[in-house]
């Protein structure tokens, strides 16, 4: 009878040791599936018609998914073939995004770094010929600098505001039609292409107002690009700012302004300046609206109010329409300059919101 | 410093919809009151429209008397900030601001209402209030810390002492305990026990021992039925409601018949 108990008690033992395992890859079975996919493409690339770098990689990713899927079904079941699956997926499409961003940021690196030097950076093209060497992005550089400076410095506190209202004041307003509306024209700017922009700002700035084409005059239309891109961004942060802490604010008697300034914006401090930076760094490449408004320049002007004003993308734009080797040179060079000019705002930002903000332990 | 409420004939909506209708009591100075009743009844809507928390809700507005010693906190020409200063509230989640240390918390109240204050006296108040809250001993080394490194109980008991910094002179309560663990909210509980030598104390809690231990009149609201308005069934000093309610629905919910 004991006997029989015992017997049992293995018997189920078994069961429920079968029922709880499975079958397992071994731990070297991806890297050897992946050394053997590319060892196998290879030799296909030798001997049959696969052919070029391309070609060859993708036979190898279709053996290694089709092997390691294959392997997987036999030793682990569906659903772990399944997963392997969707894991590889993942990071296929992962590395074919990326891939895009390396290639560009490694084309302007290599092309750019070879202008790149002091004399670079500190002149202007004035004087210099398309097919010689030399010559400089300083002017660009100031004009750059100055026009998404001015950009900033009206779009980014006008865009928070905006963004305050929309979520602070709207939804209580006696009536929402005011909220609706900004709603709707953020949402229609945001899809209006820069060019359109450009020429709005030419055709009532500088052909109806009588102002010049100057650097000021592209500072607008970048202003307005920006506007949808910060309120948006300001908008989602401070959605996300728990209604806990406003009411914990008002509930200390502290008055609804002094709970938006104090209490929602540093909550939400991060979250906005990230997303302004970015709002900054999308302007800082725009080229057609600045064609229209701020014109050309070789030389170096430093007053945005008056007179045509070089920018980095125009100067990129017109080194490489120029087509001598010199000035495809400099063109690089100057996309080299805006992309480190991007980045640096990048980190800058991200500098100032670890310091301000929420409090980690 | 403490002060009595009068309710007279409250009626609560959101929007189109009556929350609470007809609700009226009274609250003594220098008690612990406690709003009992089934989810949905509207007692922390109640407990809201005592200190004009309820209207900062889009669309939400309550029509009666809410009478502070006399003075009606409805009245036209009554500032909502104003009535908050005096009538405080602690949250059912604990909610420290993040973007502060745990003395700005305690601190903001006061910077945030008025501006600049001799730093000596914020000292005091500082730690007056964290000894009010029974939180001084655990945080006096670490004033500059986040608040929000604190644990769950610590960060209710700092929200208190926030609340008691800026002096008002009623404190609500939503369900404070319900996030805590026992410890926790038997360090709340004590603490209501001192506070309510001071202050006059309005409690919404669904935790009936906690109704039983604290309170010193218990009301009860229930509601007839969903999308119904929720009304006051029954108030009498705590004693009398858990022994001897006069309703038949109060004593099936504290008995726990229902609800």
């Amino acid at each position: 009878m004991a006997d029989l108990t015992e017997r049992e008690r293995h018997g189920s033992d078994e069961l429920l040791h079968a029922a709880l395992a499975g079958g397992k890859l071994p731990r070297w079975a991806v890297p050897a599936l992946g050394v053997g996919a590319v060892l196998l493409a290879f030799l296909l690339n030798v001997t049959t018609s696969v052919d070029g770098v391309a070609g060859t990689l993708v036979v190898a990713v279709l053996i290694f998914v089709g092997a390691q899927t294959g392997w997987s079904f036999r030793v682990e079941g569906r659903r772990h073939a399944v997963d392997r699956l969707a894991t590889t997926g993942v990071y296929a499409t992962f590395l074919i995004a990326l891939a895009p961003l390396v290639a560009v940021l490694a084309t302007v690196i290599v092309k750019g770094a070879q202008v790149i030097s002091s004399t670079f950076l500190l002149t202007s093209m004035r004087n210099v010929s398309s097919v010689a060497e030399g010559g400089g992005v300083y002017h660009a550089l100031i004009g750059t600098l100055e026009q998404v400076g001015i950009a900033a410095l009206i779009g980014i506190p006008l865009g928070i505001l905006t963004a305050i209202y929309l979520v602070e004041y709207a939804p209580s307003a006696r009536s929402r039609r005011l909220g609706h509306a900004i709603s709707f024209f953020v949402d229609v700017m945001t899809g209006v292409p820069s060019v359109v922009v450009g020429l709005f700002v030419y055709t009532a700035f500088v052909l109806t107002l009588g102002m010049q084409r100057s650097g000021f005059a592209g500072s607008i239309a970048l202003t307005i690009l920006m506007l949808p891109v910060v309120v948006r961004s300001t908008e989602e942060m401070l959605r996300i700012v728990p209604r806990d802490l406003r009411e914990a604010s008002y509930a200390l008697g502290i008055p609804k302004w002094r709970t938006i300034l104090s209490v929602v914006l540093p909550t939400a401090t991060a979250g906005i300046i990230t997303g302004a930076m970015l709002a900054v760094a999308r302007v800082a490449g725009e080229t057609a609206p600045l064609l229209l408004t701020t014109f050309l320049s070789q030389s170096i002007n430093n007053d945005p109010f008056s007179g045509p004003q070089a920018s980095l993308p125009i100067f990129i734009w017109d080194q490489f329409t120029r087509g001598t080797d010199a000035s495809v040179n400099r063109a690089w060079g100057g996309a080299l300059v805006l992309i480190v000019l991007v980045m640096l705002l990048y980190l800058t930002a991200k500098i100032i919101s670890r310091f301000t903000g929420v409090k980690k332990f | 410093m403490a002060k009595r409420i009068d309710v007279t004939d409250l009626d609560i909506y959101y929007g189109a919809f009556k929350a609470v209708e007809g609700v009226t009591f009274s609250v003594e100075p220098r008690s612990v009151t406690a709003l009992i009743g089934p989810s949905g009844c509207g007692k922390s809507t109640v407990l809201r429209t005592l200190n004009r928390m309820h209207e900062v809700i889009p669309g939400a507005y309550a029509d009666g008397s809410v009478l502070l010693d006399g003075e009606d906190v409805y009245g036209s020409d009554v500032d909502p900030v104003n009535v908050r200063r005096t009538i405080g509230m602690v949250f059912q989640r604990p909610n420290p601001f993040p973007t502060m240390s745990i003395k700005d918390n305690v601190l903001a109240g006061l910077k945030l209402q008025s501006g600049r204050r001799p730093k000596s006296e914020m000292e005091t108040v500082v730690e007056r209030s964290l000894r009010g809250a029974n939180l001084w001993d655990e945080v006096k080394d670490r004033l500059d810390r986040p608040g929000a490194s604190l644990s769950g109980g610590q960060q209710q008991r700092l929200c208190i002492a926030r609340a008691i910094a800026v002096e008002p002179q009623v404190l609500l309560m939503d369900e404070p305990c319900s996030a805590l663990d026992p410890i926790s909210t038997l360090a709340i509980e004590d603490l209501i026990e001192e506070l309510k030598e001071r202050y006059t104390i309005v409690i919404v809690t669904h935790n009936m021992q906690q109704a039983a231990r604290v309170s010193d009149t218990t009301a009860f609201f229930n509601l007839a039925g969903v999308g119904k308005p929720g009304r006051l069934i029954e108030i009498a000093a705590t004693q009398v409601m858990f022994s001897n309610p006069t309703q038949q629905a109060t004593e099936d919910y504290i008995s726990g018949r229902f609800g």
